[in-house]
């Protein structure tokens, strides 16, 4: 069975309660439309189980068949060095059909990001490192495709619709309250 | 599911048509580890991700100076257009005629379907087998296994010189 082997630290994306008893992570790729369609399903997740789940999220682009993934998730990483990762990444997937230039500076914009860091975060690959160490860490953990969620560490190998997601949270939490 | 055969054996020597007039031998890989990924067919939904992924990897393996090859029993246009298709920088082997004759030497054919395994080999730079996994036929296996076995080579292999080395000296 494959598990979660880069634990989530400070420098990871962490929406919900940093004390929640249930942390999900998921590696995926803005580009993905399976990632697409997950994406509101994550937040319904996460709304059904408020403060007792914390979500993170990593980046897994397939560059080859996916060639905005990598700008994408670099965008991604620049507006979260700006304390506004989650507002992009869901700009991003709702957006996910018109992903490129045009789309990342108009919502950049929209967040108040100064476009001319963005470009030049983007020309030089400044945050090009940390999508890689985000994929490199996914692959180790046996990431086969996108999306790949792993809940309390453990891949979670069933489908992602809500039923089957909630469920594997909700075994996770009636462990994590049984260890209390 | 058939039986692969066994770590620590030679792997068997193999030609096979990587383009319509181009052929690629074991043979021409050696010095360098080789992963040989079989796969039952181009263009499967499994296949796909799981080629897509080693596709990604590519730089991660040259790191380890490793040399990644496909092998199905497609034949060398099938290969091509699914390259082109998928944009994929490593050569695919058409295990075609005669049909899976290579896979079979590795153990990893599926008789009964006429295909090939979904099985890795890592092999090292001597020809020899240094770890083998087969993959139910609908799991991507990932890249965790042939990543650990890499590194594991390369330790062995590095702990194997400086034992030369020290041999030598003293």
């Amino acid at each position: 069975m494959s598990v979660l082997r880069q634990p989530v630290t400070s420098a990871d994306h962490i929406r919900g309660s940093p004390n929640a008893p249930v942390t999900m992570v998921e590696y995926g790729d803005y580009e993905c439309p399976f990632c697409g369609l997950a994406h509101p399903i994550v937040k319904q997740v996460q709304k059904h189980f408020g403060e007792e789940l914390r979500f993170v999220f990593r980046h897994f682009p397939l560059t080859q068949v996916h060639p905005h993934a990598q700008t994408a998730a670099e965008t991604a990483e620049f507006a979260g060095a700006h304390g506004q990762f989650w507002r992009m990444h869901d700009g991003l997937f709702q957006n996910q059909r018109s992903l490129g230039a045009p789309l990342y500076f108009a919502l950049a914009a929209s967040l108040d990001l100064p476009e001319d860091e963005l470009r030049v975060a983007l020309e030089t690959g400044v945050y090009a490192p940390k999508v890689k160490s985000d994929f490199i860490g996914g692959v180790r953990s046996g990431v086969n495709g996108t999306p790949c969620f792993f809940i309390d560490g453990r891949r979670h190998n069933g489908s992602y619709d809500f039923e089957e997601l909630a469920s594997a949270v909700d075994a996770a939490l009636q462990q994590a309250r049984a260890a209390i | 599911m058939a039986q692969l055969i066994a770590s620590g054996t030679k792997a068997p020597e193999f030609t096979l048509h990587v383009t319509p007039d181009q052929n690629l031998s074991l043979g021409d890989l050696a010095g360098k580890p080789v992963i040989i990924a079989f796969y039952p067919a181009d263009w499967s939904p499994v296949c796909g991700d799981q080629l897509a992924l080693y596709n990604e990897l590519l730089p991660e393996f040259r790191r380890h100076e490793a040399e990644l090859v496909g092998i199905s029993v497609d034949g060398v246009w099938c290969h091509d257009a699914y390259a082109q298709h998928r944009n994929l920088h490593f050569p695919l082997l058409a295990d075609f005629h005669p049909k899976g004759a290579v896979a079979q030497s590795y153990g990893a054919y599926r008789e009964r379907e006429g295909v090939c395994e979904r099985a890795l080999f890592v092999i090292d730079g001597r020809g020899v087998i240094f770890w083998r996994y087969c993959s139910p036929i609908a799991v991507n296996p990932g890249a965790d296994g042939i990543l650990d076995a890499l590194e594991r080579l390369s330790k062995e292999e590095s702990n194997s010189v400086s034992a030369a080395t020290t041999g030598h000296v003293g």
